[in-house]
């Protein structure tokens, strides 16, 4: 039996009497990216730290490759933590710690390697995030916002997870510089066959990299492919995806495809 | 724990080693497959030939070491091939390396001299001159707040009356339950301690003097002082420091709000209104201490007690403690702020500066507690 990367099922999610989840079901597949989008206040995040096993839901199943992790010990939890890769919004790179000691920090924990061998591993990751070489050495304070995000995506692959997890990758980004992180994530993507669950705001973005989207409304989830989800019915889903910024991108799209046709 | 044969199979041939790799070479088994690779014999093998048919999973990191170990096998003089095509892992390893090993980092403290007389030259020189700085800073911080204290004190809006009410109850009214036990368990110790020295004299009387006279004129707002500097100090220091980081001072620069005035002063003011307030009931708690001990330890009735307290005292008693208070919260105030206001870029740098403050207050209360001990004997007070 496939067991799907990470099924959620009836997740409940609640703040005293505020609820933020009421029953959300989401599946993510092997080898896609998985994008969730979500109006300001719908528990994107929540459903993150949740799925991350950071907080525990009220009900709900969440299974990772198949092992239900709102059951797990601490214990057992800390073992799946070690296979999934996660990058938070503003980074969350240790200010004390240079970019190289931040990307050694999972490995020290998790792996009995010499100081050299990390050296040279944690390299290998700090280039593979496209990070200069010079950049390594430096601590996050000195370091532009598009580093930072390519820095904490270099921990995030610091135990070649198979579960990537990206919160806002591209959020206080410029437009190419976006794009570019968008590239690399699709090369990653591609190159070390890992299934990415992103949450974004950022329509470009959606539309560059994601297979599948996964909508927040009504403290549901509505999952479809990127043209199903863009005929959803649902009011917000339509102004969400049909406003100016969206139709252009979905015309780029239509013309891509008859040319791909055409050829 | 998978064993070593579940990684790789190692077969010798007549031209040399045949390697099979098996099962899933992965980040978190790096150390098994270490084991594995290790007991590998590679002398005398002229040629390696290494399979992956098998290979179920190689990730990055077991990719690396893969290559690691084949450029292992080609110093040792093997002519190492694979079967098949490399993977593919392999090939994104070099492109990303492109034969470029970590970098070193550079140490900051590099003098470019050698010898271990000249490198503790530089050391002190280094110091005193930081120190020197850091003293000339402190100057100019006190400057500006006296500076942005002139300016506060021709409107009351400038003076936010609010945020110093916020600070007079979390610096004072939150601080009294603690200020009192303390309080009363000093006057306690020295009650307790003088009369079995007075005893012998037959003069536990004047166990009542040395209470009053020490807690009034010292102990309580020494000690209040320093407790206000372990409490309030480190908050001072904790909370301008990570609104530092957080930019929200800039922030308050680009709103056009000076932070003097809207966050040091008010946390200045506030201290040195709750300091004095303490101190009187560190006092009082003080004085009650020393009465109660009197009254069931050495048989001398409250009223004896409160009588004798008067003729302890003179008129100047409890005000030269009292007049101690605000200058002590002076210091402890600017020294929470001061280093508050210097963090920069890191979470260390705020733990640092928090600790250098609670440190430095209580230092420089002590040292004004001395020199005012010498000031009020010069004056005969």
């Amino acid at each position: 039996m496939i067991y799907p990367v990470l099924e959620v099922q009836g997740l409940v999610n609640r703040f005293g009497s505020q609820v933020v989840h009421d029953g959300l079901n989401m599946e993510v597949r092997e080898d896609e990216v998985f994008g969730i989008v979500g109006g300001s206040g719908t528990g994107k995040s929540v459903l993150l730290r949740s799925v991350l096993g950071l907080q525990r839901p009220q009900a709900g199943t969440i299974r990772i490759e198949g092992r239900d992790i709102t059951q797990m010990s601490p214990a057992q939890l800390n073992t799946v933590k070690a296979r999934y890769g996660v990058t938070f919004q503003q980074g969350a790179l240790f200010s004390a710690l240079t970019v190289m000691q931040n990307v050694q920090l999972p490995m020290l924990e998790h792996l009995q390697l010499s100081a050299h061998e990390r050296d040279e591993l944690a390299m290998l990751k700090v280039r593979l995030a496209g990070l200069p070489a010079d950049a390594a050495c430096k601590f996050p304070s000195q370091l532009s916002g598009g580093m930072i995000k390519r820095a904490a995506l270099a921990r995030a692959l610091a135990l070649d997870p198979r579960l990537l997890f990206l919160d806002e990758p591209t959020s206080g980004l410029d437009p190419i510089s976006a794009a570019e992180f968008d590239e690399l994530i699709l090369y990653l993507q591609k190159q070390l066959r890992l299934t990415v669950v992103m949450i974004t705001h950022d329509l470009d973005s959606i539309f560059r990299t994601c297979n599948r989207v996964g909508v927040i409304v009504e403290r549901r989830m509505e999952v479809d492919t990127l043209d199903g989800i863009v005929n959803n019915p649902n009011p917000w889903i339509q102004s969400y995806f049909h406003g100016e910024r969206a139709l252009a991108r979905l015309d780029e799209r239509a013309k891509a495809k008859v040319e791909l046709h055409g050829t | 724990m998978p064993s070593v044969e579940s990684y790789l199979a190692v077969r010798r041939s007549e031209q040399g080693l045949e390697i099979d790799l098996t099962g899933e070479w992965r980040a978190l088994d790096l150390a098994q497959i270490d084991a594995a690779l290790a007991g590998v014999d590679l002398a005398n093998a002229r040629r390696v030939s290494i399979r992956t048919k098998d290979l179920t999973a190689l990730d990055l990191s077991g990719a690396w070491r893969l290559r690691d170990f084949v450029q292992q096998a080609r110093q040792s003089g093997a002519d190492v091939q694979f079967q098949g095509t490399p993977p593919d892992q392999l090939r994104l390893v070099d492109s990303t390396l492109k034969g470029e090993g970590p970098p070193l980092c550079k140490d900051e403290k590099e003098y470019g001299i050698g010898s271990l007389t000249e490198l503790g030259l530089a050391e002190i020189g280094l110091y005193s001159v930081r120190e020197w700085r850091d003293l000339m800073a402190a100057m100019a911080f006190l400057g500006r707040i006296f500076q942005t204290a002139a300016r506060a004190v021709t409107s009351v809006k400038r003076l936010r009356p609010i945020s110093v009410t916020r600070h007079i109850y979390e610096t004072g009214i939150t601080a009294m339950p603690i200020t009192a036990l303390i309080a009363f368990l000093i006057s306690v110790i020295i009650a307790y301690m003088s009369a079995q020295q007075l005893r012998r004299f037959g003069a536990e009387i004047f166990v009542v003097d040395l209470v009053t006279i020490g807690v009034l004129r010292e102990m309580g707002v020494l000690l209040t002082s320093i407790i206000v500097a372990g409490r309030s100090g480190s908050a001072f220091a904790a909370e301008l420091g990570s609104m530092k980081l957080n930019e929200e001072v800039d922030a308050l620069y680009a709103i056009g709000v000076d932070p003097f005035e809207a966050l040091v002063l008010p946390r200045l003011l506030g201290l040195m209104i709750a300091l004095p307030l303490l101190t009187i009931v560190a006092d009082i708690i003080g004085l009650m201490g020393g009465a109660l001990l009197c009254r069931y330890l050495l048989d001398i009735p409250i009223t004896q007690y409160l009588t004798r307290v008067n003729e302890a005292i003179s008129p100047s008693t409890f005000w030269v403690g009292l007049m101690k208070a605000p200058v002590f919260a002076m210091l402890i105030g600017m020294a929470g702020a001061y280093r508050g206001m210097q963090v920069r870029d890191s979470s260390r740098e705020l733990g640092r500066l928090t600790t250098v403050a609670v440190v430095q207050a209580i230092f420089l209360v002590i040292l004004a507690d001395a020199l005012f001990a010498v000031l009020f004997m010069e004056l005969g007070v």
